[in-house]
């Protein structure tokens, strides 16, 4: 990326859009989002079925490394949170975070999805937000339902991010998606000429705008002077595999994640995958947890201290996994898992939720982690502390037939 | 307005080609659907029921690995024939990618393959494991292609209860609550709503239709029994299926025992009510032309709907015939799978590339910017299919990666590529705006020339 910075020359927006970017509908200043205030809240889908006892490992309780004899191998004191709990070793770089009560936890949460264990099946009822698929037949997602109730919201107040398709922000209310992926090059009088042909099409005249400037926030450059050599060469760089840029794409994610929430965005989404480690889990687990890691610092770093204060993150899978390592030093799809939560209004440091135990007869059919509460009532509180949304709405049409309940204190 | 070869191709068809002559009238374009699947004959793509062998030895594989690992074993050998054959498999379904692009290419019958589009839309599902989800291609070929010139029973029929289906919504898994299968297996196995649901919401009545959640259950337990497995295939289950008759919409099907003739029946029932020939003909001329079609067309085309009980040729015709089809000043944007099969056409992509192709050229130059542009390859977003608003498919990020797709994909497809002024009229046919015309000419060099042209409103635009 560094060379590819000093290699592409490039234009300010102003130069490349002149003044036509002051009458896009999208950008004009009045769509402040005011009225949703200026709380953050970032929800990260973590695809896969987290492994939560994995993340975060729960050493005090007696029974956890006998079940886990190569993941529970070995237990650094560095690592320690508390006299119970200790991370992963690839979220060493969050312990600071920690520390400065900014990263806490929920554990032994589930949504309300028992026994198929199926991926696409529990993440369309996480993404819902639903008792169950087929029930109601919700088509949209819950942050978009969310987005329904809050005032003032226009394509500027939330971001879904990422090359996933997100059913969490499906739905009536407007929500602008972008993925770092698509890195739109063109020259300067290319974009004069698209311009030109766009006169007479107001509806495309405007995406190509707002198209341009979201090219531009995304971390690398857009429009170049000429279409010479140069911007050929970005060109062929961006259809490489996936496989050769993908090496930092999380980071892209989350830093245009950032810059759009330390502007007029309150709410972002995306996902983070590879979270289903049937084998050999303790190498295949390494590069998510880094990449969920160098997430929430990068979102942290590119917030800065004020924003960052404002901002609750709040990570879900879609189901636990077994408490038992299988056959193949992995974990199968499970029940009971663990949400993260992290952000500089979070009242963290903490481990919240019940223990349900790992004694056999503790488990969930025996086998997996029981679920001692509804994710949904977390992310609600998460929702209302921020936001300041209405119990009943909550409840109804953001997560039907969830119970909120007494308020666990989650932010500042 | 009425008929017009440019627009035959455009609005209704996979775009202009430099190649292939444009229809001549709406009679030739209906009486072609009529005709043997020329595309599919020339562009073969394999059909579901043809992989249960596929299944059996991926299931045996997988479940012979278990077994090593769990008995501390040597699984390598295994597990590497797993991957051999799960690799040449994800090859295969890259290949009926490319195929699906070179039908739209090549064809006499565009109509045809935006008509298989649309039902596949109509009737969307995706496989969820990891055999499964490569096969969706199968699906649309047994299923769809075949009867989309049929009643429109037919198709629901084949769509419906296709294993493909059956297994997207759990029908297989559905139980009779007190089936004979249901006693045995005491409390572990249930009725599942999923399909009926789909059927009266999205399949024929429409989420408005007159029925409730009383018929979702009675049509949910009239499904029971409809099962597939990759041994025997496709069944019907007398022992899953709830015993007694059920009521649907106020009429009766079955009697003590359960069969598919009843299933069937339902389905035609449906497939004829007058609420499901205005959903669908409302449909289609959405699709087609405008995402608020005119009233006049909708109920030219419903009516012949309910004068044919439902023959899709019939109902296309009437839709083909009717001025409102036709008019200029209506339109849909190109969703990006039209999109690229129409720059595909336009710049007539030779069928010899794919068999050079590596997978991840199929990837980088198809796939990855298709899922980019929104719309991942027979990855739809649920069983309602994709959108039809324009303004979905108008998204910054959307734009973006069309012009990411014409700018790179084209010099790779076409080698040497055309002059950016004469592609002008390969694209567009005779009548160009000035602004496209110019913008041709004045680019800097090919490669961004023939980007405008794709990018020019008149062809992101049926």
């Amino acid at each position: 990326m560094d060379n590819g910075l000093s290699r592409r020359r490039f234009l300010t927006r102003g130069m490349a859009l002149g003044c036509s970017l002051a009458a896009s509908p999208l950008v004009t200043p009045v769509s402040l989002a005011a009225t949703a205030g200026e709380n953050r809240l970032v929800v990260i889908v973590l695809r896969g079925g987290l492994d939560g006892l994995d993340l975060l490992r729960p050493w005090g309780d007696a029974g956890f490394a006998a079940l886990r004899p190569n993941l529970a191998a070995d237990r650094p004191d560095d690592l320690m949170l508390n006299d119970m709990h200790g991370l992963h070793p690839a979220l060493s770089p969050l312990v600071p975070m920690w520390r400065a009560g900014e990263l806490g936890f929920v554990q032994a949460v589930s949504t309300p999805y028992r026994d198929k264990r199926s991926h696409f099946d529990g993440q369309d009822i996480l993404e819902a937000g639903t008792p169950g698929l087929g029930q109601g037949g919700a088509r949209d997602g819950w942050l978009n339902r969310l987005l329904q109730g809050m005032d003032g919201v226009d394509a500027r107040t939330a971001y879904a991010i990422g090359i996933d398709p997100m059913l969490l922000s499906r739905g009536a209310a407007p929500v602008s998606s972008w993925t770092p992926e698509v890195d739109m090059v063109l020259s300067a009088p290319g974009l004069a000429l698209m311009q030109g042909m766009y006169e007479g099409d107001p509806d495309m005249a405007a995406a190509l705008r707002e198209a341009v400037v979201l090219a531009e926030s995304d971390g690398d450059a857009a429009i170049f002077e000429a279409a010479d050599g140069e911007m050929m060469q970005a060109l062929a760089d961006d259809t490489q595999p996936a496989g050769a840029r993908a090496g930092k794409r999380h980071v892209q994610v989350a830093e245009f994640a950032a810059r759009q929430l330390a502007a007029d965005a309150r709410i972002a989404c995306f996902s983070i995958g590879g979270w289903d480690s049937h084998r050999k889990q303790r190498n295949t687990l390494n590069g998510p947890m880094r990449s969920l890691a160098d997430t929430l610092t990068a979102l942290r770093d590119g917030l800065g201290a004020v924003n960052w204060g404002r901002t609750t993150v709040v990570a879900v899978t879609e189901f636990g996994r077994t408490v038992r390592e299988n056959g193949t030093q992995g974990t199968d799809h499970g029940t009971g898992g663990m949400m993260l939560l992290a952000g500089g209004a979070l009242r963290g440091g903490t481990v919240h939720g019940q223990w349900p135990g790992l004694d056999e007869a503790d488990l969930y059919q025996r086998r997996d982690l029981m679920p001692m509460d509804d994710v949904r009532r977390w992310a609600g509180w998460a929702i209302r502390s921020s936001f300041g949304i209405d119990k009943g709405y909550l409840e109804r049409v953001v997560f039907p037939g969830m119970t909120l309940g007494g308020d666990p204190g989650l932010l500042l | 307005m009425s008929f017009d070869p440019v627009m035959a191709e455009t609005r209704f068809g996979c775009g202009l080609s430099p190649k292939v002559p444009r229809p001549q009238a709406v009679d030739a374009m209906i009486a072609r659907l009529k005709e043997p699947d020329a595309a599919a004959l020339e562009f073969p793509v394999a059909r579901f029921d043809t992989f249960r062998d596929t299944f059996e030895t991926y299931t045996a594989l997988n479940r012979e690995r278990r077994r090593l690992d769990d008995a501390g074993g040597e699984s390598a050998g295994v597990r590497e024939e797993a991957k051999q054959l799960m690799q040449s498999m994800r090859r295969r379904n890259l290949e009926w990618a490319w195929q699906a692009m070179m039908r739209c290419t090549w064809t006499r019958d565009g109509f045809r393959e935006r008509l298989a589009f649309f039902w596949f839309d109509h009737f969307a599902a995706y496989g969820k494991g990891r055999l499964y989800k490569l096969l969706g291609s199968t699906y649309v070929e047994e299923a769809i292609r075949p009867n989309l010139a049929r009643k429109f029973e037919d198709l629901l029929i084949a769509a419906a209860t296709h294993p493909f289906m059956l297994l997207f919504l759990d029908q297989h898994r559905s139980v009779g609550p007190n089936s004979a299968f249901a006693q045995k297996k005491g409390g572990t196995t249930g009725l599942n709503e999923n399909l009926a649901r789909e059927v009266l919401e999205l399949h024929t009545l429409g989420v408005g239709g007159p029925y409730s959640q009383d018929d979702v259950r009675q049509l949910a337990e009239l499904f029971t029994g409809l099962s597939w497995n990759y041994r025997k295939g496709f069944r019907y289950l007398e022992s899953r299926s709830e015993p007694g008759a059920e009521t649907v919409l106020g009429k009766r099907y079955g009697g003590a025992d359960g069969s598919l003739e009843d299933i069937h029946a339902v389905l035609r029932d449906l497939a004829r009510h007058p609420v499901t020939a205005r959903h669908l003909s409302t449909k289609l001329a959405r699709h087609f032309v405008a995402d608020t079609p005119p009233e006049p067309l909708v109920a030219a085309m419903t009516s012949v709907y309910l004068d044919t009980n439902g023959d899709l040729a019939a109902v296309y015709g009437a839709m083909l015939s009717h001025d409102d089809a036709w008019r200029s000043d209506l339109g849909n944007v190109k969703r990006p799978v039209d999109f690229v099969a129409s720059g595909f056409r336009a710049l007539a992509i030779a069928p010899e590339l794919g068999d050079s192709w590596r997978p991840r050229d199929f990837r980088r130059y198809l796939l990855a910017p298709l899922t980019l542009m929104g719309q991942p390859w027979e990855r739809p977003p649920g069983p309602q299919g994709w959108p039809e608003e324009d303004s979905q498919w108008l998204s910054p990020q959307g734009l973006a990666a069309r012009l990411q797709w014409a700018l790179s994909a084209p010099a790779v497809l076409s080698d040497p590529l055309p002059d950016p002024r004469a592609f002008v009229t390969d694209a567009l046919g005779g009548e160009v705006p000035s602004s496209v015309t110019f913008a041709a000419r004045a680019a800097e060099n090919r490669v961004e020339g023939i980007a405008l042209v794709l990018m020019s409103p008149a062809f992101q635009r049926h």
